[in-house]
């Protein structure tokens, strides 16, 4: 049991960083608190990606002359990575559209913390 | 026209069209309307010929920069893909054409880059139909997402608040879904599709798959709109802009139950989904309820477009349990609702678009006899739709409760199709609220102008003609629904 | 059976199709009521002909005439076929809506209606969904038609628009769509069961081996969906508030084509769908006679407290349609016969009735029994026809109501069910006792009011007598009408064959 928790303690982390990331989306009031939390949220998947890629005493996936690639096993999964970097493009894409959008809300209703922007909604 | 292209031909198109409105559009703005017709109907004829080249000589795979799968992404064009590829663009392009002059009324200042953000959309959406690779779909979810919390944000007073809302929860969606299928991949090594299927056959069920499935469908879930996760879309669609809605509601959701279906039945092991992890029997729950909460509550809306839009989570719900019958019957019922229901929703929206063009609102209660009036061709529309949606036959919206009834009989699950018959009837209450305003209200004559005859006012051809051509598609899908049903037998996944 | 044969015959097609056909020439013609009138009364008069010339093949040759329209489902076709008993009913409503499209004219412009160009479109394609409904060869066409016939009659039962009016729509939506819904199901489960939805002289279940409660539960189901329409006991409270329509619409339609395609409906179900097998092995038979019987007695001593003479005669239209559904349940070739019959007779004595209440209206604006004292003064021939169209129902020969009162009473003592014999003749005395009230007040008793001549127009007051005369000719020669009788006994045979010792 203690082996499967200290074992696994990189994937425990971006559990903790998920929730995290969940309970300020849910229980934040300010919507850019609430749109950091998003981040936090999309960073903890990216973390899960990158932890899942790296292995024991391996190195990184870099094709070189002097580190002829012959054993897999010493190399770091490269894929993860990739698909990695376009989730971070995806991330930063979505908030600027967020902050974009909340720049909209402040010009309209000046204020961007939610209960105050319900009451004035009506 | 090289044929293997087709695939992916139809996102490309999309995303050129769009980078070209975007670039052209800074010069002249009339630019923009012309040129997204123009890639519409490009798409539009690239799907239709796909699903011909599909139907007569098989499924077409493109390896997309000659990788070969699975190390390389493949897009694939099976029945299933190139009928719903084909809803999509004909679906848009209809409401393409009826934006012109809605676009021009609600956002005269945003022509271009609305043109510009729905062709991202379109290029999103039919990304995730004809999409053969696990990330790429999220890639695509993704595109498609960030274009419909732009469309939303652009609506009227609180629409970005709803955007925002909207961007929060899909985004929750999308993460869920692409830590779900990091899960997967972590257990087949493989992101294709067609490949993940065949491994999964050979996997032994272990926790990290149950995860990894769970979270998919969950992301899935929270992006269709499945009950309880249909939270964002009331606000979403009664906010955004007419033409905005438009294009959201009738394929905006349908696109996600299609990835769903795709997930579930063709891409985990049907043994994995009815016994380890009864997801089709949590999914006729879920859709139940849906059905249920979406019909209680459109009955309490005074808005018309509010009202349809928890009608669209009931209709949702339809599709969810088609899918959650897990028989060849559900499995008809549910496509056949796919574009059954992106006919009617697009009807409806598309009056009530014009209702807000002609008279400066949608709501219920302001509504009286002046509209048929005015607008009789319109009203006739809603009527069409309104009907089917009831479920009288012979429209469409008859037929897909006859196959989903048929469905759940087979399957003997009484409760559900309970559910089913008495949606329907739970459907005639606000739909008929609605029409009994429209034809058994008398007209109001404004107060100092009283004249015995309110003339015929219909809003422009080019609103009025797309609104036309749903509500004579909705009777013509009822009528032809033997054919489409024996083509989606023919897309059905072994096993059903 | 020996020697049915089937043809292939577009007529049918057109038959349903000729009034749908003239829906836009008369939205159109709204401006020109003459010509708005003309197309109406066209339809109705070429329908009637296609329909007759259908008789020679169905009813002497034995020949039924079928047309598969196109395949609404894999497997399954909107088809049309007809047999004796759908060309049976159509005769009667295409018959019937001539004779009520004149007199809605009348009607119409002697009140100076509105929205008679909505009346009048509707109409019609009510007409369609009952031909439509007449010739279903099977369960799904006959629901497609059964539901569009529901929401064709909607503008025509809240025809008057106010806020009664609309709420009686509702509560006949209400009724008819959860109807349509239940019949959805019904027909889904019994599809799935059987596979065959087609209709069979004796029925899906006379080839199956063996049946259990769960057939029981979809015959339940299926009663209760035609039930609706066939205003049985509890699901008949529909009828009388629908009364607000116009009487047009009260005497075509729910005195002829809405009910009558509930019964109709019934008969199909308890004959072509379940048949005699399966209703005496699993006993539903019984609960149908029960219900019938039931319907019979509650909605004749209801009749009584009714000072509305419309709703008089919804209750006593409630009352004669269980007549149909007992024959039909009784199950004896006499009973099923005199079921069939009473169809028609039913439908010329009530549409009689119907059309006197409404000149009474139309002329002296009276829509009450206690205010039409002495109004057989000034309208005699309308009250004549209006006694005939009593004493009909009441069973009084020669009238034709007396022949089938009479052949569905030796269907019950055929069949050993006395009680139902009892409860045909208690029946009749109450008919008797809310009937003759009225008839003597008309003529016997003097007001003021109603001194001088003043009947209906001639566009109300020839269909009306028309209608009498026909019940009075039936009743006299019965063999007349093409052997009306001989098609019924007939029609009874096809079901009955083998059960009946």
């Amino acid at each position: 049991m203690i082996e499967f928790i200290v074992g696994h303690y990189a994937y425990w982390f971006t559990l903790v960083i998920l929730l995290l990331g969940l309970y300020g989306m849910l229980k934040k009031k300010n919507l850019i608190k609430k749109l950091i939390a998003m981040n936090i949220l999309q960073a903890s998947v990216i973390m899960f990606y990158v932890t899942s890629a790296s292995k024991w005493n391996a190195t990184v996936p870099i094709i070189d002359s002097s580190h002829p690639a012959t054993n897999p096993d010493l190399v770091a999964n490269p894929l993860p990575h990739t698909l990695m970097l376009t989730a971070i493009v995806v991330s930063v894409a979505t908030t600027g559209v967020a902050f974009a959008i909340l720049i909209l809300i402040y010009r309209r209703f000046k204020t961007l913390d939610e209960p105050e922007l319900l009451e004035r909604m009506e | 026209m090289i044929s293997n292209n087709i695939p992916v031909l139809i996102p490309i198109t999309f995303l050129v069209t769009a980078f070209f409105i975007v670039l052209f559009g800074q010069f002249r703005r009339a630019v923009a309307f012309p040129l997204a017709i123009l890639g519409t109907t490009f798409a539009l004829f690239v799907s239709l010929s796909g699903l011909v080249k599909v139907t007569t000589s098989g499924t077409i795979h493109y390896h997309l920069g000659g990788w070969v799968p699975p190390i390389g992404i493949e897009y694939v064009l099976d029945p299933l893909s190139a009928f719903i590829a084909s809803v999509v663009c004909g679906v848009g392009l209809l409401v393409l054409i009826y934006s012109y002059s809605s676009v021009k009324f609600e956002l005269p200042a945003k022509i271009v880059p609305f043109y510009g953000i729905a062709m991202l959309l379109l290029a999103g959406l039919t990304g995730i139909v004809v999409t053969g690779d696990l990330f790429n779909l999220y890639v695509f979810i993704e595109i498609s997402a960030l274009s419909s919390y732009a469309i939303v944000a652009v609506g009227e007073k609180k629409a970005p608040v709803a955007a925002f809302r909207y961007l929060l929860v899909g985004t929750i969606g999308a993460t869920f879904y692409l830590l779900g299928l990091g899960f997967i991949y972590l257990l087949t090594g493989s992101l294709n599709m067609a490949d993940v299927a065949k491994i999964l056959t050979v996997t032994p069920v272990n926790p990290a798959l149950v995860t990894g499935a769970v979270l998919m469908i969950v992301g899935l879930g929270l992006k269709m709109a499945l009950f309880p996760m249909h939270g964002w879309l009331p606000d979403a669609y009664t906010y955004a802009p007419s033409a905005g809605s438009a294009i959201l509601a009738p394929i905006g959701n349908k696109v996600f139950a299609y990835a769903l279906i795709r997930i579930l039945l063709f891409v985990f092991n049907k043994d994995f989904i009815r016994m380890e992890l009864p997801v089709l029997d949590v999914l006729l729950w879920l859709s139940s309820a849906g059905i249920l909460y979406g019909s209680i509550m459109a009955m309490a809306q005074n808005e018309l477009k509010r009202m349809l839009a928890y009608s669209s989570v009931a209709q949702i719900g339809y599709i969810g349990l088609g899918i959650g019958m897990g028989n060849m019957l559900g499995f008809i019922g549910a496509i056949l609702h796919i574009i059954n229901h992106a006919t009617m929703k697009a009807t409806l929206f598309l009056v009530a678009g014009n209702l807000r063009y002609k008279i400066g609102h949608s709501s219920i209660d302001q509504l009286d006899g002046t509209i048929r009036k005015k607008m009789p061709l319109t009203s006739a529309a809603f009527a069409i739709s309104a009907l089917s949606m009831i479920g009288i036959p012979p429209t469409a919206g008859f037929f897909s409760k006859w196959y989903l009834a048929l469905a759940g009989i087979e399957r003997s699950q009484w409760i559900f199709v309970v559910v089913i018959l008495l949606s329907s009837l739970l459907n005639a209450v606000y739909f008929f609220k609605v029409l009994e305003r429209m034809y058994l209200q008398s007209a109001n004559y404004k107060e100092g102008t009283y004249s015995k005859t309110i003339h015929k006012d219909e809003v422009p051809a080019s609103m009025l003609i797309p609104t036309i051509i749903f509500a004579v598609m909705v009777v013509l899908l009822g009528l032809i629904n033997a054919y489409i049903v024996k083509y989606i037998m023919t897309m059905a996944p072994s096993g059903l | 059976m020996t020697g049915i044969e089937t043809y292939t015959s577009y007529i049918p097609l057109y038959a349903v199709l000729v009034s749908l056909f003239v829906v836009p020439l008369i939205i159109l013609s709204s401006r020109n009521p003459n010509l708005r009138e003309f197309w109406t009364v066209l339809a109705a008069v070429i329908k009637f002909l296609l329909v007759l010339s259908l008789v020679p093949s169905v009813f002497f040759q034995n020949k039924y005439a079928v047309i598969d329209i196109l395949e609404i489902s894999p497997g399954l076709s909107l088809s049309l076929k007809v047999d004796q008993f759908g060309l049976f009913f159509a005769i009667v409503a295409s018959g019937l809506w001539i004779l009520t499209s004149v007199y809605s004219i009348g009607y119409m412009r002697g009140l100076n209606e509105h929205k008679q160009t909505r009346y009048f479109a509707s109409f019609a394609v009510c007409l369609s969904a009952t031909m439509g409904v007449a010739f279903s060869a099977n369960l799904l066409t006959f629901l497609i038609f059964y539901e569009t016939l529901t929401i064709a009659t909607y503008p025509l039962v809240i025809h008057k628009e106010t806020q009664e009016a609309i709420s009686a729509g509702r509560k006949y939506l209400a009724f008819t769509l959860s109807a349509g819904a239940v019949l959805l199901g019904a027909i889904s489960w019994l599809y799935i069961r059987t596979g065959n939805i087609n209709f069979t002289p004796g029925g899906i279940y006379s080839n199956l081996a063996n049946f259990n409660g769960v057939d029981k539960i979809i015959f339940i189901l299926f009663l209760c969906g035609v039930g609706v329409k066939s205003a049985i006991i509890p699901l008949h409270s529909w009828l009388p508030t629908a009364m607000i329509a116009p009487t047009p619409v009260s005497a075509l339609l729910h005195a002829v084509a809405v009910v009558k395609s509930g019964v109709f409906g019934v008969v199909r179900v308890i004959g072509f769908v379940f048949g005699p097998y399966f209703m005496i092995q699993t006993g539903m038979n019984n609960v149908v006679i029960v219900v019938a019987s039931l319907t019979i007695i509650l909605a004749s001593l209801l009749a009584f407290a009714q000072n509305n003479l419309k709703r008089l005669l919804a209750y006593s239209t409630i009352g004669h349609l269980s007549y149909i559904v007992l024959g039909a349940g009784l199950l004896t070739p006499s009973s099923f016969t005199g079921g069939i019959l009473h169809l028609l007779n039913h439908a010329t004595l009530k549409i009689t009735l119907f059309f006197c209440a409404g000149a009474i209206y139309v002329v002296h604006h009276k829509e009450n029994i206690s205010d039409i004292d002495g109004i057989g003064k000034a309208m005699p021939l309308t009250m004549t026809a209006f006694t005939i169209g009593a004493l009909g129902l009441i069973g009084i020969p020669p009238l034709n109501g007396f022949i089938s009162k009479w052949v569905l009473g030796y269907g019950a003592v055929e069949g050993g069910k006395i009680i139902a014999l009892a409860v045909l003749l208690l029946s009749g005395l109450l008919n008797a006792g809310y009937f003759v009230p009225i008839i003597y007040r008309a003529f016997f008793k003097s007001s003021n009011e109603f001194g001088k001549y003043k009947e209906a127009s001639l566009l109300m007051l020839v269909p009306l007598i028309l209608t009498a005369l026909v019940s009075v000719l039936i009743g006299a020669f019965p063999k007349l009408m093409f052997g009306l009788y001989d098609v019924a006994m007939s029609i009874s045979n096809l079901v009955l064959r083998g059960v009946w010792r």
